[in-house]
């Protein structure tokens, strides 16, 4: 039976000045911010982490909200479960490609309990939300005791488990810009069984020109092929500014594999997950371009 | 250090200390006796420890004990109404829905705050709310069947709460069309 064997000391927080109070004071020690912990609890369960402090956010109920604005776009408190953006009738209206992701993270469970940014924060290489994200140009705001920053979702995820928040800070919000006109967007991760983490995972964003005919924009994201999520800007230079056909999307597809850095494992070698990456490039390029062409 | 945990189970509610570390699962089986709660994987991969928090499912292996003071936890033990199982649980034995049963509560469980969501639910929408439950011996075809059959019995027992009293039975349809004559 596997049980989490070590004691902590336990410092719940209940508004957000008192868990970045509670930041600042053991910025020098070893603890961890726990908000729905369904990646943290297994890991203390495996004996990976044995942290000295664990600051609750999870009663930080004036961060669970998840709202839209026509101007600033969609906003999502960092205790906004993976299931409450998964069930958001504005977010399916609006951003549905969040929503076709959450249907696939984990199990219904876990998405009831997790929240979206305890995920990225465990940083996952494979972390499903990173890369729709990242391609709808999210920032991360991340705040300290006084002190407040925005960083790019793409430049977030550092390595293995491994962030840009520093000691003493949390992230409190996602910001997602409203998606501009003529713009087609898709999301697919590859998994063994419906909810693991993704083999390899893409999501591409396509916005077309006044006449719907050439590429004015494209992004493209990746997660499970590098050490942590990634864009691949070499390979959304090839799209724009040119009529996307199945032909541009495999040259595309080319260049991807080239712009990641994946491991080897017992699921895949590196070799497979480049070929993975170029695949999945080219069946969601595709699904994007439609979607772009009808938007 | 232990701590304060007020929490509600199945309509009761408890009041005690628990160390910080402790998991949900294990407060509901060892300190509480609700054996129904069953662990199995216990690194939040196969939902057999599957209870309702204020409403939602969740893994009770991979929640602080802490987390959840001040809500109300329903458990397996929780379904039944003295001796009369819940519609869910008859369906489950009905449809052959499991045979070591050692997952079934979770199912059970899982199923119960699915249908009070959704209590129409087609065979997909099953199918992706159950994908995280792992059975290894019945197979996942007779837990869809039976949680559709739970979802029928479920509709009948509510249709049944809201019958007219007697004297309105007159203006049921098929009372009409037998007074009209008009009938088959």
């Amino acid at each position: 039976m596997k049980t989490i064997t070590t004691d902590f000391e336990y410092l719940p927080a209940t508004t957000v000045e008192e868990a970045l109070d509670m930041l600042s004071q053991h910025k020098d020690d070893d603890y961890k911010i726990i908000a729905g912990g369904q990646s943290l609890c297994t890991a203390m369960k495996h004996r990976l982490i044995a942290p000295e402090y664990l600051i609750d956010i999870k009663g930080l109920t004036d961060l669970d909200y998840i709202k839209f604005d026509e101007k600033e776009g969609l906003k999502i408190g960092a205790l906004a479960t993976h299931r409450s953006l998964e069930k958001s009738q504005i977010v399916r209206e609006k951003y549905s490609v969040l929503c076709e992701m959450e249907e696939n993270v984990a199990s219904v469970e876990t998405r009831n309990w997790g929240t979206v940014v305890g995920d990225l924060c465990n940083a996952d290489p494979a972390v499903d939300p990173a890369p729709p994200l990242i391609v709808l140009d999210a920032k991360l705001k991340i705040q300290s005791k006084g002190e407040e920053r925005t960083v790019a979702a793409e430049e977030f995820a550092l390595d293995f488990f491994e962030t840009t928040v520093q000691e003493g800070e949390m992230v409190t919000e996602i910001q997602i810009p409203v998606i501009p006109p003529n713009t087609g967007v898709y999301f697919t991760k590859y998994s063994q069984m419906l909810g693991d983490y993704a083999l390899g995972s893409v999501a591409v964003l396509i916005t077309l020109d006044k006449k719907k005919e050439v590429c004015a924009n494209a992004r493209i994201g990746l997660a499970g092929v590098d050490s942590a999520p990634v864009r691949a800007k070499k390979a959304e230079e090839v799209l724009k500014g040119k009529k996307i056909t199945e032909a541009l999307l495999a040259e595309a597809a080319e260049v991807v594999k080239t712009e990641i850095n994946p491991v080897s494992g017992i699921e895949g070698s590196e070799d497979y997950k480049r070929e993975l990456a170029g695949t999945l490039l080219k069946r969601v390029g595709k699904v994007a371009l439609e979607r772009a062409q009808k938007a | 250090m232990k701590r304060e945990l007020n929490i509600t189970v199945n309509g009761e509610s408890y009041n005690f200390f628990v160390e910080p570390k402790t998991l949900l699962v294990h407060v509901l089986r060892e300190m509480l006796g609700f054996t129904g709660t069953h662990q199995a994987c216990d690194s939040s991969s196969c939902a057999a420890c599957t209870v309702i928090v204020d409403g939602k499912a969740v893994k009770s292996c991979s929640i602080l004990a802490l987390q959840v003071n001040g809500k109300e936890v329903t458990t397996v033990e929780g379904l039944a109404d003295g001796a009369n199982l819940h519609p869910i649980q008859q369906a489950f034995i009905d449809n052959w829905a499991f045979q070591c049963g050692f997952c079934t509560s979770g199912q059970i469980m899982a199923a119960k705050a699915f249908l009070d969501e959704n209590p129409n639910p087609t065979r997909e929408e099953i199918q992706m709310q159950m994908d995280g439950h792992i059975c290894r011996c019945t197979g996942h075809n007779m837990i869809n069947e039976a949680i559709r059959d739970a979802a029928k019995r479920l509709q009948s027992r509510e249709a049944a709460k809201k019958l007219p009293a007697q004297k309105n039975l007159q203006s049921h349809k098929w009372a009409q069309t037998a007074k009209s004559g008009k009938g088959a």
